[in-house]
């Protein structure tokens, strides 16, 4: 007989492993529908009606792509990295409360195991950029472990700031602790750590105007210069769906999880979530990249400081 | 960082580049494919982390020997290489050779001609300007931009095919005159594409240039004081960029640009930022200069009375007109026959590049990219 | 009072980037500027530069103005043009008798031109000295080979007009 609970998290596994890559595929094409209406053209046009089947042919042309791999290059390690980019991605999603009732795992310390994922991300994108042995790829492996490790401080401090509001580290209580109405959302009672750990997320995705790792107008691509076919396309994926990780903990964390002002539910949460990554494309295709030495004063200078003056100003308004 | 006898010593040059090297440092090939180098120019670099410790430009894959092309043609048939040494600001270079040809046989292009080089010159430097705001935007990471500016470009490069006939690589100057003359409908459509463009640039402003972020990247970058810029010989917005109000234009003045109305921009920034905002007066001054120019331009023909083939005679001159990168210039030798007996080019870019080496030493590795951006290289100008 | 100047400062960069947000924002919604080509076609081709092409004579659409002189040929920097001259008939039993030698056509025999090399600069437009040459406003030009490309313009005189001459007539 096998034990129910493992079996719902084992199926909880595969909907979430499905859940993520449908969404990356769509948020590919949402990105390039989105950045093509921004900068006034169409997009993906011409593969399906508005090209709506466009990542799903790219997807099948990175597939049948020869993997090719480096001369000099390490293999084991140049093809176990964008394995595991992907591998955090899946647990993180785990604790995530889409729904009063809809989380596959329950878990009294969610906060601590997205955390703790989240960091692992970081090791997928320093392998590749080290195992590639070519020297952009080495530069952009060293700017995203400085700027992983700088930017995981004050997320950290901004989430933390949450939990000292909710009084608890659990996913669920967190999401169900704020009201319905938007003005009892953490977001509004707690601007300052929202915007912190927005600015956060941005950086540790990897996202721009925080897209150091892979600048393209500085190191060609940084740490997958060297990739092609799928290796690239796991890559890709894996940004995309670290952009519905973060959205989705900023929304439980600090929009209300699945909350609204009428007619709660997941639908919500997916609604709260979309608009945040909508948000972040659309940063993308306006700013332009900061450089390294100001992302990281931004982070250590600004971002820790006000991180922490947050704390205390969580601790004694909120909790007082 | 080494001395200039070390450098002498250890050879600073491509071949001997890894001779120089220290310990710990990393030399870095970046181009001749690289995105933001534009097009084929190869930079070695030493770096140390990514901090460059010296910086070597390395030319020569893009040369096109359009010089010695010009002694095997005749002169009407060089004005086709004119559109391919700069492809950006082609008309420049074809008012450059044609005006040198014209000054050494002494036969001026008819009056209107004058007027419609002055408004389809000008209208392609906007357009030059244009495409290296985007550009330089793509080289810091904004990549919308470009395509903002590309919007407004086609509107102008629709004005232009009208005018010349073509939409990147110009030859429509002859000797005495141009090729098309402008009709009244297209006058129409200049005048609404200069209050379509002013209409533009506070957006061009509100969204990149009072852009936070951007002012990092441009602010205090690659100062270049007035002497360096002198002692390299640079010109256009990079000199003026230093506080240098040198414009051909205005210093050595030629066609009909006495009589019109424009300022010079300069600013006394000396960094990216100053090179920045000069090149965005410069598409104000060029707008008012296009308004003016077709409010007067006289009525006429739009070819001066030449034979087909000019005469030119034996003898030698120098030409030069402002190019949207700086002065362009062309020497001309002629002995009297059929086609020229030497032409030399002076690109502008060519200087502007040779500002690199030194401005990038010490320099972030983001930084040398803004710095080369914000030189405003065409390569194909630089090997010609 | 330096750091609150570079609060300030930070102030005023964060409102740039709301201001930039909403420009793009504006711009998201407005309709696209693309033209969809196949679906649409750009119309302001009047003095557009597409291969050359010869003029017909005014009461006859199939022969070329062309005499045949070479001119563009010598004019061409690149030299992508050959004209070759039509032969004189074979003289009729009449002018055998009167001993007169038959004048060879005017027209060219062929009129090759190598687009593949073509800088479409207009020297051979500039320097005819019949006005037999003017460009073409084709714009759907394209092939599978370098031959596709080598055009005899005699030939595409006669065989097909181009569609805006059709629309004319």
């Amino acid at each position: 007989m096998i034990d129910p609970q493992l079996l719902r998290i084992l199926v909880a596994l595969v909907g979430i492993l499905v859940f993520v890559a449908l969404n990356a595929l769509a948020l590919v094409y949402a990105e390039r529908k989105i950045a093509g209406h921004v900068q006034r053209r169409p997009g993906p046009y011409e593969v399906g009606p508005h090209g709506i089947l466009q990542p799903l042919v790219d997807g099948l042309k990175l597939m049948g792509k020869q993997l090719t791999t480096p001369k000099d290059a390490d293999p084991v390690i140049f093809w176990l990295a964008p394995i595991m980019c992907f591998m955090p991605v899946a647990l993180c999603m785990l604790p995530i409360p889409f729904g009063p009732n809809l989380v596959a795992l329950k878990l009294d310390l969610g906060i601590v195991l997205i955390l703790a994922f989240a960091g692992f991300g970081v090791l997928s994108l320093c392998l590749a950029g080290w195992g590639s042995n070519n020297k952009w790829s080495l530069l952009g492996a060293a700017r995203s472990v400085a700027q992983n490790v700088a930017y995981e401080i004050p997320l950290l401090l901004s989430v933390l700031s949450v939990a000292f509001m909710t009084g608890s580290l659990d996913l669920a209580t967190i999401s169900a602790g704020q009201g319905a109405l938007p003005w009892q959302w953490n977001a509004l009672l707690n601007p300052l750590g929202f915007i912190i750990y927005f600015i956060c997320a941005l950086a540790e995705t990897n996202r721009a105007p925080f897209d150091l790792p892979e600048a393209e107008s500085e190191l060609t691509a940084g740490f997958h210069t060297e990739y092609s076919g799928m290796g690239f396309g796991l890559f890709f994926m894996a940004e995309y769906a670290n952009m519905v990780v973060v959205c989705s903990v900023a929304t439980v964390l600090f929009l209300g999880g699945w909350n609204g002002p009428f007619a709660p539910g997941w639908w919500w949460f997916l609604l709260k979530m979309y608009a945040l990554i909508f948000l972040i494309i659309q940063i993308r295709w306006t700013y332009p990249r900061v450089r390294f030495d100001q992302l990281l004063n931004l982070c250590w200078r600004w971002l820790v400081p006000l991180a922490l003056v947050n704390l205390v100003y969580v601790t004694i308004i909120v909790k007082l | 960082m080494f001395t200039k006898e070390q450098i002498a010593e250890r050879g600073f040059y491509t071949q001997h580049f890894e001779q120089g090297k220290q310990d710990n440092s990393l030399i870095l090939n970046m181009g001749p494919q690289h995105p933001s180098t534009h097009g084929v120019l190869r930079v070695m670099l030493e770096i140390d982390g990514e901090y460059i410790l010296r910086a070597d430009p390395v030319l020569g894959y893009i040369h096109r020997m359009h010089e010695k092309m010009a002694e095997g043609k005749t002169y009407a048939q060089f004005i086709t290489n004119m559109g391919r040494v700069d492809y950006l600001h082609a008309l420049a270079w074809n008012w450059a050779f044609v005006g040198a040809v014209e000054k050494l046989g002494e036969t001026p292009p008819s009056p209107r001609a004058e007027y419609l080089r002055v408004i389809t010159c000008e209208l392609n430097r906007i357009s030059s300007h244009l495409l290296w705001w985007g550009a330089y935007l793509l080289d810091l990471g904004a990549f919308t931009p470009i395509l903002y500016a590309f919007d407004d470009r086609e509107e102008l490069l629709d004005i232009l095919q009208d005018l010349t006939g073509s939409r990147l690589t110009y030859a429509s100057f002859t000797f005495g005159g141009v090729v098309t003359d402008m009709s009244d409908a297209l006058k129409e459509r200049i005048t609404r594409f200069i209050a379509r463009l002013r209409d533009r640039l506070p957006m061009y402003k509100s969204l990149v240039t009072d852009n936070f972020i951007l002012l990092g990247r441009v602010e205090d970058i690659g100062h270049i004081p007035v002497d360096m810029a002198v002692r390299y010989g640079a010109t256009g917005p990079v000199l003026r960029g230093s506080g240098v109000a040198y414009d051909v234009r205005r210093a050595e003045p030629y066609s009909v640009y006495p009589g019109l109305d424009f300022v010079v921009p300069t600013s006394d920034r000396t960094d990216a930022l100053g090179r920045y905002l000069v090149r965005m007066q410069e598409l104000e001054q060029s707008l008012n200069i296009v308004e003016q120019a077709v409010a007067q331009i006289p009525a006429g023909d739009i070819q001066a009375k030449m034979p087909k083939k000019p005469k030119v005679p034996a003898g030698e001159v120098f030409f030069a007109v402002e190019g949207a990168r700086g002065k362009i210039g062309c020497y001309l030798q002629s002995n009297g026959s059929g086609s020229p007996y030497r032409v030399k080019l002076r690109a502008p870019s060519f200087s502007n590049l040779s500002l690199f080496a030194e401005l990038s030493q010490g320099t972030l590795l983001a930084d040398a990219v803004s710095i080369l951006g914000s030189l405003d290289l065409v390569i194909p100008e630089i090997d010609r | 009072m330096y750091r609150l100047e570079e609060i300030k400062r930070a102030a005023r960069g964060m409102w740039s980037l709301v201001v930039g947000l909403n420009i793009t924002g504006k711009y998201f919604l407005q309709p696209n500027v693309t033209i969809h080509y196949p679906r649409q076609e750009v119309d302001n081709l009047a003095t557009f530069r597409g291969h050359i092409e010869l003029i017909p004579e005014d009461n006859d659409s199939l022969t070329p103005r062309c005499i045949s002189c070479g001119t563009c040929a010598k004019a061409c920097p690149s030299g992508c043009i050959t004209v070759t001259k039509k032969k004189a008939p074979a003289p009729t039993p009449e002018e055998v008798e009167q001993g007169v030698k038959p004048k060879a056509p005017k027209d060219p025999e062929t009129f090759r031109l190598d687009f593949t090399l073509c800088s479409l600069c207009g020297q051979c437009v500039m320097s005819c000295p019949a006005n037999a040459i003017r460009f073409s406003q084709n714009i759907n030009i394209a092939g599978y080979s370098r031959q596709d490309f080598q055009f005899d313009l005699v030939a595409r005189l006669r065989s097909r007009l181009p569609k805006h001459v059709k629309k004319a007539e």
